[in-house]
């Protein structure tokens, strides 16, 4: 009974830091999102950060509890996924490179790599997911995030199922594969840096014309959007998974709770 | 040159407000970027030579001793003389003792970044030598008295106005201000220094073990007149820059100049082999090869040998958001962005170069064009790695991390410690659903709003919908 393709496919939902605090709508749209699909999601009440800004920051030690802490919690599900191509890269390529010299822990890491996915990817490349039933009136453009689209090849999954959103229309921006300044911890040690980066990113994203600014990766979403309020942008913004589920339609990130559409 | 690398900081802030500088950074994005894409993308075997190169590299580096043998041997037939330079001052005295041996007054020079490596210039001129650089960009640095801030592109970060005034105070006016102008002034004013030159230093892009030869690319051809009309020639270059047979140059010089400027080859592809023979009509009376180490086989010792494939195409400083937006003279040392903050560090300590491996997003768009596959942002992070261990991060970093370990290991308390974030947070923007200011971060706030949560968090909403777990 543990072939996951003759039952429902039990899914761990890795829920990220920055989700858990500033948006669960993307969590419960994730849930709404891998339902429909036909997953049981369960959420491990285990779990933390799957260790990346220790990783990032070079206290490969801290990095390495938290990933011993993430294999134990969610290793018992067939898959593992989150709305977060950052989180999930660090699962997917850090954890086996983190016990290179840890045999069991090796062993573990990559079994559970193995069947960590990032969201949208995993709806759209492991469960054949195609099209979703949402609705959402808006000119769109997408920001690709870094560890997604290079660590996951995150790219054309979004696209494809935002395609099928009725009423959105996609409008790429210039260098929307350039990194918008976030990077983590980068974003707060080197600031001025952070804000040239997220300056040139909304430049590219104003030039489109867009009214909503789409990512899968909340720590990205944030620093646009927030930049966006500052210079009062009239520019909303969403994650992907808000959309795909059909729960875009309260405040943006970083709106005021009475700005719904 | 000085070493800088301390001052990223106040540097880096300083160039996000130059205007001439954002200016010119603004051409190189929109320049080599563009037409590396380009190319890349006419060349349908682009990515498998780019896997030919890494492997080739690697073979090279795993028998790196047994290929400079074999190339010391070749240059010695061929009449040539290597020399040996484990450091920087060993490779300046090498210098220094032939230029003075042949009474050398005046010495021209091709682009050689191994020259800037081990600060060859003020070397030379301290001896009282006249050092002329004849690389365009290199000549308008030298006049402006700066470090070179690109790899390829020295003077990438000069408009041409600036170039204007500096050539119109250095050659007396009148001011030239179209840019065929100004390479034809540059051209005059070098032209005569070629011919009164005693010693032309270049670099080596490649030194081919099986032949003895040294070559250098250039797109202006002043590297050809610097190596050939001078009486004695001298070439600089890293261990690491030797390749098995004459044919693997090819293959090295398909990825270069695409990767490099997006061109489809350089202007000028040149093979030095040996000092003139008797019945060559031009060619250099002496032909050295100063071989520089310099911390290079340190690193092929340990977890940054990858490092040792670069050569030297300058694509991940092109790709590079953070150099994009404040040039390379931030970096503070001769090597900018991406290979120059896994470089820098490895060769000068990586105690004077903190800023330089944690000034990154890890966005891995330098590794993603790198011609040889060199994993720079995971060199990066090992960086990180070994500044964290030396306890050469800073120790509020280092406090920070340890209190953020305490808690993410315990999930009791980490999720109660996110449900009052989440409420205070909430609470301070229920009005306007973002922060303009928050406690303890104004680095963040200094520049952009907080988008403030809702108030419960996911795990806790969760719980109480569908129990634990």
């Amino acid at each position: 009974m543990n072939d996951p393709s003759k039952r429902r496919p039990r899914v761990g939902l890795f829920a990220t830091c920055l989700m858990n605090v500033f948006r669960p709508n993307i969590g419960f749209s994730a849930v709404k999102l891998l339902e429909d699909a036909g997953c049981t999601v369960e959420v491990p009440a285990q779990q933390t950060c799957c260790g990346q800004p220790g990783y990032n920051s070079g206290d490969f030690d801290a990095a390495q509890a938290l990933a011993r802490q993430v294999i134990a919690a969610f290793e018992g599900f067939d898959y593992v996924v989150g709305p977060s191509g950052s989180c999930m890269a660090t699962i997917r390529y850090d954890y086996p490179e983190m016990f290179a010299d840890d045999p069991d822990w090796r062993t573990r890491a990559q079994s559970l790599a193995g069947k960590s996915f990032e969201l949208l990817s995993f709806l759209h490349d492991e469960l054949g997911v195609d099209r979703v039933g949402a609705r959402l009136k808006t000119k769109a453009t997408y920001h690709d995030s870094c560890s997604g689209l290079r660590s996951l090849g995150i790219k054309g999954q979004p696209r494809a199922l935002l395609a099928t959103v009725e009423g959105l229309k996609l409008k790429e921006m210039q260098d929307t594969e350039v990194c918008c300044g976030f990077g983590g911890t980068f974003c707060v040690k080197y600031p001025e840096i952070s804000e040239k980066m997220v300056d040139d990113k909304i430049r590219n994203l104003l030039a489109t014309g867009a009214d909503t600014l789409l990512g899968g990766d909340l720590g990205c979403l944030m620093n646009i959007a927030g930049r966006l309020k500052r210079i009062n942008a009239p520019v909303k913004v969403f994650h992907t998974a808000e959309v795909l589920a059909g729960m875009a339609d309260g405040p943006g990130i970083g709106d005021a709770p009475q700005e719904t559409r | 040159m000085e070493m800088r690398s301390a001052e990223f900081k106040t540097r880096s802030v300083f160039a996000i407000h130059d205007g001439g500088l954002q200016k010119a950074m603004g051409m190189l994005r929109d320049g080599f970027v563009a037409k590396r894409t380009v190319q890349a993308a006419e060349l349908p075997e682009f990515e498998q030579l780019r896997e030919e190169a890494k492997n080739l590299k690697n073979h090279i580096l795993d028998n790196l001793d047994h290929y400079l043998e074999r190339y010391e041997a070749a240059v010695t037939a061929a009449g040539g003389q290597v020399h040996w330079a484990r450091d920087a001052a060993e490779a300046r005295e090498i210098i220094l003792g032939i230029c003075h041996r042949v009474g050398a007054k005046i010495v021209t020079k091709g682009k050689s970044m191994v020259s800037e490596e081990i600060g060859l210039n003020e070397a030379l001129i301290e001896k009282g030598m006249e050092v002329v650089e004849t690389d365009l960009g290199e000549y308008i640095i030298q006049l402006a008295d700066e470090p070179p801030s690109h790899i390829i592109a020295p003077a990438v970060h000069k408009t041409k106005d600036q170039v204007s005034d500096l050539f119109e105070e250095a050659h007396g006016g009148p001011r030239k201000t179209t840019v065929p102008d100004l390479v034809n002034e540059a051209r005059q004013v070098l032209r005569e220094k070629y011919f009164k030159a005693d010693v032309g230093i270049t670099g080596g892009n490649y030194l081919v073990a099986e032949t003895g030869s040294s070559v250098i690319v250039t797109n202006e051809g002043n590297g050809d007149l610097t190596q050939t009309l001078a009486r004695v020639h001298i070439v600089t270059s890293g261990i690491e820059r030797v390749v098995p047979r004459l044919e693997d140059v090819t293959l090295f010089l398909r990825l270069l100049a695409r990767s490099a400027t997006g061109q489809e080859t350089e202007t000028y592809t040149t093979f030095s082999t040996g000092p003139r023979r008797p019945d060559d009509l031009d060619g250099p009376q002496e032909y050295h090869v100063v071989l520089v180490d310099n911390g290079r086989s340190k690193m092929l010792a340990g977890r940054f040998r990858d490092m040792l494939r670069c050569i030297r195409c300058g694509a991940c400083m092109n790709h590079c958001p953070v150099y994009g937006s404040i040039g390379g003279h931030a970096y503070g040392w001769v090597y900018p962005g991406p290979m120059g903050s896994v470089l820098t560090p490895l060769i000068k300590g990586l105690d004077n170069a903190y800023d330089l491996p944690n000034a990154c997003t890890l966005n891995g768009r330098c590794g993603s064009v790198c011609p040889v596959k060199i994993p720079l942002p995971d060199l990066l992070r090992e960086l990180r790695h070994l500044q964290h261990k030396q306890k050469i991060t800073p120790s509020l970093q280092r406090h920070a991390l340890s209190v953020w370990r305490f808690a993410a290991t315990r999930p009791g308390l980490y999720h109660f410690g996110e449900r009052i974030a989440a409420r205070i947070l909430a609470f301070a923007g229920r009005k306007k659903g973002r922060l303009r200011k928050a406690p303890l971060a104004s680095a963040w706030t200094d520049s952009r709003d907080l988008p403030a949560p809702s108030g419960r968090t996911f795990l806790e909403q969760w719980q109480s919908q569908r129990g634990k777990s």
